[in-house]
């Protein structure tokens, strides 16, 4: 009985060789500094508008604003928690001569992941991941492969780990590149900065009662991990749609009108609820961290996660059923 | 454990349905150790389909496909190591070189050795250019890296599928010399074609598939000793058609149409019986007296080509 080992081995050098993940890091660095371009232009012109002010005074007024109305008794009690944990975090912004409003390295980082979640890298993923079966039919090396002393569900298990770990490798790539490259236009402090997170949805209500601040470097963390799980699970329904469809170009092409179209549907259907079942809708799990309202009221952070994992085991029985009884015909 | 009479590959009475149409129509045959085994059948006869049965690439619907006594489907690893294989065109990772396609399979099957891949890229001679990417191959190097890939694992069984497919004249040759000096290495070889004058030339035994049943299996030399002996006429009168076809023991081929046969040439017509050679002397003092001149009388060796009509009753094959 061969071990997974060679066969992962085997899988990761196509892989490499194959030269996809050349092409991932390729679009990385490409669309990276032109993000970078777009995010110094933004704060240049914020620059522009609060030119004469000092953000010192500002932040400061700010402080005093929050802190006058924490006395007030018309506030709920609430919101009162809300406004003190924002006044710690500008107190902090204060005490370490960090502007909140200016960029660096890894709110960059930061901000990048939270935007491509959703749809960016995941068509990256699905790029990777909707070849790793159907390439083998299309150049028919499918016949040599089946036709080892090795059984069909180890083939294609060497192909889900291998799966796994340059899913894994993307989600890293992105913090990693968008990091250094806007780092050197930014600056490569902020791994300390406090950020405000543990918003709870109720309902279509935000509730702030549980809102506290963490370092940036342990929210990058949590946000990084929330994205790679999201990709996990688009990874193994790219699998299945490999292993289903023969054709590459075809498969690419649903994993591509499956993921765009969850964007869409998150743009359009809040009415329609039991839309939140569907895979493409629960892909921005990194929105939670922040407290942004999800697309479908009843949306929650356990939610996605549970219809994400089910997708994907799903998703992966589907594939290992048909991987293994299906005659190769072609 | 291996079966009576030394049979490598056994299949016995396999079907396979296909989108409800019956492809293989129970078939069975064996091969032996040490033999080239031909397969042959027109296109569309099944062929293809039946490899993959061999290799578990396609479950039977019926019926068991055997190596060394282990099925194939059942205990796949188990029958795949003894195994080496080609199924169709010989496809291996053009972006990978002949190396690393050998590296890739042997990382597949247990105990091959790099001391093994050189030794097997060596036997098929593709020892020179063996680090150069598979997309720069010609398709004989590439056939021939196929086979050092199948023959990796030192299998007992090789399964080659239309070996001699889009080669040169001079490639032909040489696959056919390769698979021989296999056979006497103690390989098994099986070996399909829809090419008569391939199979006879390399097999020792045959299978004739057509339209997915097996219409006969054994030595080339027996099959073809059955057709009996086959005499061309070459007559002045169509008369002597009717006379020789009167005569027992004769049989008229009309299946066997050559350019003339049967048709007036500068006045001469030729006709062609299955019949026992002692009988021309006989006969051709018969055609004498009754008037019939008598130009040529040609004993023609049976052909595979002649089998297969005689079995198939005309149908086409190239």
């Amino acid at each position: 009985m061969t071990s997974l080992y060679p066969l992962i081995k085997n899988e990761t050098l196509k892989m490499l060789k194959k030269k996809r993940f050349l092409v991932v890091v390729l679009i990385l660095l490409v669309l990276i500094p032109i993000f970078t371009y777009a995010q110094m232009k933004v704060a240049q012109n914020l620059k522009k508008q609060f030119g004469t002010e000092d953000w010192r005074v500002t932040t400061q007024q700010q402080i005093i604003d929050y802190t006058n109305s924490l006395s007030s008794n018309r506030v709920p009690e609430e919101w009162k928690k809300w406004r003190k944990v924002q006044v710690e975090l500008l107190q902090y912004s204060l005490d370490h001569n960090i502007n909140p409003a200016d960029p660096n390295g890894v709110t960059f980082a930061r901000d990048f992941m939270k935007n491509a979640v959703g749809l960016f890298i995941p068509l990256l993923v699905a790029v990777l991941a909707s070849d790793i079966v159907s390439s083998e039919h299309s150049t028919g090396t499918i016949k040599l492969l089946l036709t080892r002393p090795v059984a069909r569900w180890r083939v294609l298990m060497s192909k889900l780990v291998t799966l796994v770990l340059f899913t894994s490798l993307i989600v890293l790539a992105t913090g990693v590149l968008s990091y250094l490259i806007s780092g050197f236009v930014f600056g490569f402090r902020g791994w300390t900065v406090p950020v405000l997170t543990g918003f709870r949805l109720n309902g279509a209500d935000v509730d702030f009662s549980r809102v506290h601040a963490v370092p940036q470097w342990l929210y990058l963390f949590m946000e990084f991990g929330l994205a790679w799980f999201s990709c996990l699970a688009v990874a193994c329904l790219s699998l299945m749609v490999s292993v289903i469809v023969r054709s590459t170009a075809a498969g690419m092409g649903i994993m591509l009108a499956a993921l765009i179209a969850g964007t869409i549907l998150s743009n359009m259907v809040s009415t329609w609820e039991s839309a939140k079942y569907l895979f493409m809708v629960n892909l921005e799990t990194v929105d939670y961290l922040t407290g942004t309202l999800p697309p479908i009221p009843g949306q929650t952070l356990p939610f996605s996660l549970a219809v994400l994992a089910v997708w994907a085991l799903a998703g992966l029985t589907v594939a290992f059923t048909v991987f293994t009884r299906k005659d190769v015909l072609h | 454990m291996s079966a009576p009479s030394d049979a490598v590959l056994s299949v016995r009475n396999v079907t396979k349905v296909i989108r409800g149409r019956e492809i293989i129509k129970g078939i069975s045959f064996e091969v032996y150790a040490g033999e080239v085994f031909g397969f042959l059948g027109p296109n569309g006869a099944g062929k293809t389909t039946t490899i993959r049965m061999l290799v578990d690439l396609i479950k039977p619907t019926s019926g068991t496909i055997e190596v060394g006594g282990v099925d194939v489907h059942r205990n796949h690893n188990q029958a795949m190591k003894q195994v080496g294989c080609i199924v169709e065109n010989p496809e291996l990772y053009s972006y990978l070189t002949g190396w690393e396609n050998l590296e890739h399979f042997g990382r597949m099957i247990p105990g091959v050795t790099r001391e093994r891949i050189r030794e097997a890229a060596e036997i098929v001679g593709m020892d020179k250019r063996i680090h150069d990417k598979v997309k720069t191959y010609s398709l004989g190097m590439r056939q021939r890296l196929g086979i050092a890939q199948a023959l990796l694992g030192r299998p007992r069984l090789l399964i080659l599928d239309e070996p001699t497919n889009g080669l040169d004249p001079q490639g032909i040759k040489e696959m056919r010399r390769f698979i021989r000096r296999l056979a006497e290495a103690g390989l098994s070889v099986f070996v399909s074609s829809h090419l008569l004058s391939e199979i006879q030339l390399m097999c020792d035994r045959v299978a004739i598939i057509s339209q997915g049943r097996v219409l006969a299996v054994g030595r080339v030399e027996e099959l073809l000793e059955q057709l009996g002996q086959r005499v061309v006429w070459t007559l002045s009168s169509e008369g002597g058609r009717d006379l020789l076809a009167s005569h027992p023991g004769v049989a008229i081929l009309p299946g066997t149409r050559q350019p003339g046969d049967g048709e007036p040439e500068n006045g001469r017509f030729h006709v062609s019986a299955k019949m026992n050679p002692d009988l021309v002397p006989a006969l051709n003092s018969l055609l004498v007296k009754a008037g019939i001149g008598v130009y040529s009388i040609e004993m023609k060796n049976p052909s595979l080509e002649d089998l297969f009509l005689s079995l198939t009753e005309g149908e086409h094959i190239d």
